[in-house]
């Protein structure tokens, strides 16, 4: 299968100027790649940097050094030094993510939030709206709550919205942020298939599990990740 | 000299005044000869770029703003010895106002007058143009309370003046809008903005609506002056003046209620009177001059 | 939202939106030592929201005001992208072309919804006046136009002949948004449009900006000191202090890893942007 994300040689420190310049070495020299249809699953104990890298390869941290590529649009794409217009692009086209939190804009109905991102990619919108609902009732949010702002929804409500907005397009590539952490076994059974949909459909994935059997149900492979202890420099 | 030439006019009015003395100590027509000058030129200014507002050293005048001193001065400054003026006020040459200019320019420049529109050389006015169809070599010259039409909506005299030069008029039908919505129809009858020329918007001075389509095509030359504010401006003969509206609610004049109680005429402006204790209406014609003729025509002793 | 606002498919890359709608190169306007703005460039592209944030007396509203053509620079130069290719420095058009964008490809959203409408007269006259300054003559269509806006904006048609003086804080600000919309500018700019309103009032404006901006793609530049603000509407950031940018990229990147100290202190005062 071929390749869809690059990573070569990246490295991240915090430099905290407002307590005095502190810095806080937390990845050092990470590189693997991610081929189609595969997910790797980023293992490692807390503080060894899992989230930051995810968050590194979505563009929501800056990279400094080292390399990230892509495969967009049929051409490779260096993200590291990328513009934000190129970024979006590759946001909305290419790598999606689901965070461990869904980012509630007011008033936003939950079928347009879940909808959103195949809208944003010029999606129709009864298509749009078919497999939202799909993803919502497979996701057991109860049809009442779909025309309400999710703002009001109970941590795991939000969670499930999150997820169905995750997988509303087959991504090229995909991040997961502990998707099942705090799911009951129903819901968790269901973001498991969802992984292994878009597996079959040929998504890459990379994605931090806390949840022992979940890891080993959907890891291709594992990136072991140093823990980096945060050092005073 | 009815049919002399308005350059002539222009050239000779300094020359003559001399000669003929008017009121003791008083230069012809009130005002000294470098000012009429000053006018004059400001006039010709006003003449050569149609409705554009030329600012003028208006001069201090023996009776109060808003009595006419703009008009007075534009007159004193185009005034020969043989014109033949008539000064309306309302339409008519009776009222307070255009009597006491009347006498002015008597006495200050012993002209003839007349209250006889066909005959007059130049015709003062406040708030009304003649029913009799003026003619070539006649001019009309008009009291100007606020010659800014853009006023009403922008109080910057700076900001007005960038909007005539752009030609940027949209606020104008931005208050014919809010006639429709306040009264279901353009309920503007004096002062109606109209533009002059395919070029700028301008404010008539307080005719009744009823006038505007006689500043189209006029034969007459039409000279504005507004004496507070201390601006002239001006339509030759022959300019083209729309007054502006909307495809949905044309402009017209406005509609008369009945006929003159004294001619009996149906197409002239028509002022109303409440003649008795029980609110009972007459119409008469507002042209003073125009009624007389028409009810002479008519054999009715006015 | 109305089905007259069919959203434009976002094609992948077509021809239009690869090039700016705005390129700004090196404006300077300086009131003193740091005072105003300096050295400011970049490129705006068609769809996309830009956030100017940065704290009172950084610059902010003397960049918002040289981009939009109200104040001339020292130096440097803002060029439009009039159509196609054809560019317009700006400063070095005239006034009347300058004036003539603002009311028609343009749009400015004033903080103070009073100094963007005009109070006086009704509101179907305030949405209405682009539409008649660009020559529309019918009074009936300018009405039906005007009642569209208002329902796009959420009020009550009947509102229509009403001025805006009779309308809330937040129902004139919606008000000022119809009446810049209603030309279909392509470049909005607005000076902290939900400054002055309540919180609750300002989640439906914001909301209300976010749908707008998506369905019409409409390109904003948008002044905040605001982050939560920044962050919902903003597409990526300039951050400013004494004059100058000090940071800018995609806005998540900035809020969440914020590299230059001041933004970093700017991040960290504020509670949960």
């Amino acid at each position: 299968m071929d390749t869809i994300i690059k990573v070569a040689g990246i490295s991240k420190k915090f430099v905290l100027h407002q307590q005095r310049d502190v810095t806080l070495n937390v990845l050092r020299k990470i590189s693997f790649e991610v081929r189609a249809g595969e997910c790797l699953v980023l293992a490692g104990r807390s503080g060894a940097g899992k989230s930051t890298l995810l968050r590194m390869l979505y563009g929501n941290y800056l990279t400094e050094i080292g390399s990230i590529q892509i495969r967009h649009d049929r051409r490779w794409l260096e993200l590291v030094g990328a513009s934000p217009r190129q970024i979006m692009t590759v946001r909305r086209h290419t790598l999606g993510y689901v965070s461990q939190f869904l980012r509630v804009i007011p008033r936003v109905p939950t079928l347009e939030v879940v909808m959103e991102p195949a809208l944003l990619r010029g999606f129709s919108a009864s298509s749009a709206k078919t497999r939202a609902e799909t993803l919502l009732t497979r996701l057991n949010i109860p049809e009442r709550l779909w025309s309400l702002a999710p703002g009001t929804f109970s941590g795991g409500e939000q969670q499930r919205v999150n997820i169905a907005r995750g997988f509303m397009v087959n991504w090229p590539a995909l991040l997961l942020d502990e998707p099942t952490a705090s799911l009951d076994e129903t819901n968790r059974r269901v973001v498991l298939e969802l992984i292994e949909e878009a597996k079959s459909a040929g998504s890459a994935l990379i994605g931090i599990f806390h949840d022992r059997e979940a890891r080993a149900e959907v890891a291709s492979r594992l990136l072991n990740m140093e823990s980096e202890e945060a050092s005073h420099v | 000299m009815t049919n002399m030439t308005t350059e002539t006019r222009f050239a000779q009015s300094g020359r003559e005044s001399m000669e003929n003395t008017a009121a003791e100590g008083y230069n012809f027509a009130y005002l000294d000869e470098q000012t009429k000058r000053m006018i004059r030129r400001g006039l010709l200014k006003a003449v050569a770029i149609p409705g554009f507002q030329v600012p003028f050293g208006g001069r201090e005048m023996p009776l109060p703003y808003g009595w006419g001193t703009g008009g007075m001065q534009v007159t004193a400054a185009i005034l020969a010895p043989e014109d033949i003026l008539k000064v309306i006020d309302q339409g008519a040459d009776d009222t307070t106002n255009a009597v006491s200019i009347r006498a002015f320019f008597e006495r200050t420049a012993r002209v003839a007058t007349t209250t006889r529109s066909g005959e007059a050389t130049i015709i003062q006015t406040r708030h009304r143009i003649p029913e009799t169809p003026l003619k070539r070599d006649q001019m009309m010259v008009f009291q100007v309370p606020i010659p800014e039409p853009l006023r009403f909506i922008e109080p910057s005299e700076t900001e007005t003046a960038t909007l005539h030069a752009l030609g940027d008029y949209g606020v104008m039908h931005v208050k014919l809008y809010e006639d429709i919505v306040a009264h279901g129809h353009i309920a503007t009858c004096y002062a109606y903005p109209v533009e002059v020329n395919d070029r700028y918007m301008m404010d008539p001075s307080p005719i009744p609506r009823f006038d505007n389509p006689k500043l189209h095509m006029s034969p007459a030359l039409m000279l504005f002056g507004a004496g507070r504010e201390k601006r002239l401006y001006a339509l030759p003969p022959y300019t083209r003046v729309v007054s502006i509206d909307f495809e949905d609610y044309p402009f017209e004049a406005q509609r008369q209620d009945g006929v003159c109680a004294i001619c009996g005429s149906a197409n002239t402006y028509l002022d109303e009177l409440i003649v008795d204790d029980r609110g009972t209406r007459h119409y008469v014609c507002s042209d003073t001059d125009y009624c007389q003729e028409h009810a002479g025509q008519q054999g009715i002793r006015a | 939202m109305n089905p007259a606002l069919n959203p434009t498919p976002l094609a992948d890359e077509t021809a239009a939106s690869t090039l700016p709608l705005l390129r700004v190169n090196q404006l300077t306007r300086l009131f003193g030592h740091e005072k105003g703005c300096q050295d400011i460039s970049f490129d705006l592209y068609p769809g996309e929201v830009l956030g100017l944030v940065g704290e009172s007396g950084s610059g902010k509203s003397t960049l918002l005001s040289l981009l939009s053509g109200r104040t001339p620079p020292d130096r440097g130069s803002v060029q439009y992208r009039a159509d196609h290719a054809n560019w317009l420095d700006i400063y070095e058009a005239g006034e009347a072309r300058r004036r003539q964008l603002l009311r028609t490809e343009w749009g400015f959203v004033e903080q103070n919804p009073r100094d963007g409408l005009r109070m006086s007269v009704s509101a179907g006259a305030n949405i209405g006046e682009r539409l008649m300054a660009q020559g529309a003559r019918h009074y009936g269509q300018l009405r039906e136009t005007a009642i569209h806006w208002l329902q796009q904006v959420e009020i009550d048609a009947s509102r229509v002949d009403d001025p805006p003086r009779a309308f809330s804080g937040g129902m004139q600000q919606r008000l000022q948004i119809a009446r810049n919309l209603v030309s279909k500018p392509r470049l909005v700019f607005m000076d902290e449009p939900t400054g002055g309103l309540d919180v609750s009032v300002q989640a439906r404006i914001l909301d209300l900006l976010r749908s707008l901006v998506r369905e019409l793609d409409l390109a904003v530049i948008l002044v905040t000191h605001d982050l939560a603000v920044a962050r919902l509407l903003a597409d990526r950031l300039l951050v400013m202090r004494r004059s100058r940018v000090v940071e800018s990229g995609l806005t998540d990147q900035i809020l969440d890893d914020p590299q230059h100290p001041y933004t970093q202190l700017l991040v960290s005062s504020v509670l949960q942007a």
